[in-house]
């Protein structure tokens, strides 16, 4: 036994690409879901996954991916526009939308009672995972490097303050519609090895890690990208050798993770 | 690296101009929030806007921000040419959504308006030195690294002043910028914007709530309660009927 002899079996090699490959993108988009304290909300447009694969379903697209990304993405729109034009907290919106996509998605894909065959989309399996689905993992991974270049700066100045940032020509509003869809586009496409349980985690925990331990924004996007890939990778190989589901072991790790820094963070606290 | 179309020079300092709100009008639903408000400002002038709660200031500073839609027209005349250009707003706000523990320095938060590069890359020598000396009109260009939660009230004022006037803008709006620091804090803010505005012959707009200090530093204060009630020098406005009415005996 070399220690790598699991890179001999295909689904191995693909399920260790889709973790170098997926972490990175969660790491990136999380720094700002945490600033902008959007947890609640990335994880309302994961339980629309749900009922993303039953419109599919329902009207026939072969692809199931495709139609869940069109879904998520006109419901992440739906969801900021409510969210901007109501007097209820932004946490009761996402709340009624999610609870609603989420219930129409069990109800129409267990007609017949035949719900078991969607299961996998709970939990995950990353072993299922295919090359052609690495690749669209990977064309992810660079539209997302390259958004996060041009709007980073837009999303961040107009978090701190929106008529700051627009007196500077900055159109905040705009970046943070585009921020949404791409947190939708990506979660559709990470769901079929993570599920839709544990997808908000891959999100929120690595940043949130990040951020007891940074003090600037560069080490913040650092950290919070080698916490998504270490953990990613340990958990993978954990699994391969104990046999228990790749998903949660991960997010066990990064939790773990976050309370170190935690402790690490109170400690250094002045 | 590229900032923000940057001015050769710091021209409002050496052009007179004047800006003319005329007719502004905004209106929620069925009720008129802001009623045919016409304000002319100068160069080198500091028009303080007073008011009760709900008088319309934020609403008014907003609308002249370009940030909700209103009737009325904004004009801005360079004195000596006469011709109109388009007018660039410097703008300090109330306050910013910073917690404690952000992970973001002032460079970053300075960086993240004035620039596109983008703040998650190393830092770019250029813009830093950019940034430290706009920081150091200030007098707090050593703070350029200090995480923003950190920062005292009027350490985070200097740097919300600092990032108004790059680029030197032709109009400076202040709201309300006395909350969150004590009252040396505002004492020195006053002294800051007086400077300033003498310095680089500045037109300002300023939302106040301190009677006393707007006696001390305002060439002009305009008094609003959904319409402009009235106006003048201070000593004008201060006399006046609707003054009274409005804030009693306080301070007069």
């Amino acid at each position: 036994m070399t220690g790598l002899d699991f890179l001999s079996y295909e689904f191995m090699r693909n399920a260790l690409l889709a973790i170098l490959v997926s972490s990175p993108i969660f790491a990136l988009l999380g720094t700002m879901v945490v600033n902008k304290k959007m947890a609640f909300f990335s994880d309302a447009i994961g339980h629309s996954a749900l009922c993303g694969i039953a419109v599919g379903v329902i009207f026939g697209f072969t692809s199931r991916t495709l139609s869940m990304v069109v879904f998520a993405v006109l419901f992440s729109i739906l969801l900021n526009f409510v969210k901007d034009r109501t007097t209820y907290g932004a946490d009761t919106i996402i709340s009624v939308f999610a609870s609603v996509a989420m219930s129409l998605g069990l109800v129409l894909l267990s007609r017949g009672g035949s719900f078991n065959r969607y299961s996998s989309y709970l939990i995950g399996d990353i072993l299922s995972i295919t090359r052609e689905e690495v690749i669209s993992l990977t064309v992810c991974l660079v539209l997302v490097i390259i958004f996060w270049a041009i709007s980073y700066n837009g999303l961040s100045s107009d978090n701190l303050n929106r008529a700051l940032a627009r007196s500077k020509g900055i159109n905040g509003k705009l970046y943070d519609y585009i921020f949404s869809a791409f947190i939708a586009v990506v979660i559709m496409f990470s769901i079929r090895w993570i599920g839709i349980l544990l997808i908000n985690s891959l999100i929120i925990l690595p940043a949130a890690s990040s951020r007891n331990v940074s003090h600037n924004t560069r080490s913040y996007h650092l950290f919070s990208v080698v916490f998504s890939l270490l953990c990613g990778v340990a958990g993978l190989l954990i699994s391969y050798y104990t046999s228990v589901p790749s998903g949660p072991t991960i997010v066990l790790l990064l939790g773990c993770t976050f309370f170190i820094t935690f402790v690490i963070h109170s400690l250094n606290k002045d | 690296m590229t900032l923000m179309k940057e001015r050769p020079d710091v021209a409002c300092a050496h052009h007179c101009h004047c800006i003319k709100i005329n007719g502004l009008s905004v209106t929620f639903g069925d009720e008129k929030v802001l009623d045919d408000v016409s304000l002319h400002m100068h160069c080198g002038e500091l028009t303080v806007l007073i008011g009760p709660n709900g008088a319309g200031k934020t609403t008014l500073l907003r609308a002249l921000l370009g940030e909700i839609p209103h009737e009325g027209k904004i004009e801005f005349t360079e004195t000596k040419t006469g011709k109109d250009k388009s007018l660039r707003i410097g703008y300090v706000p109330q306050s910013l959504n910073i917690e404690r523990e952000i992970p973001m320095t002032v460079y970053d938060l300075f960086a993240s308006f004035i620039s596109r590069y983008p703040i998650w890359f190393p830092k770019s020598k250029k813009l830093y030195n950019t940034i430290k000396e706009q920081l150091k009109i200030f007098s707090v260009e050593d703070i350029i690294d200090k995480q923003v939660g950190k920062l005292s009230g009027g350490q985070l004022q200097r740097v919300m002043l600092s990032i108004a006037l790059t680029p030197m803008p032709d109009l400076l709006i202040l709201d309300e910028p006395v909350s969150g620091i004590d009252e040396n804090g505002v004492r020195d803010f006053y002294q800051l914007v007086n400077e300033m505005k003498s310095k680089n012959n500045l037109s300002i707009l300023l939302v106040s709530h301190d009677l006393d200090l707007v006696r001390k530093y305002a060439d002009k204060v305009v008094l609003l309660d959904k319409k402009i009630l009235c106006r003048g020098t201070p000593e004008q406005v201060y006399e006046d009927s609707s003054f009274r009415r409005i804030f009693g005996g306080k301070t007069v």
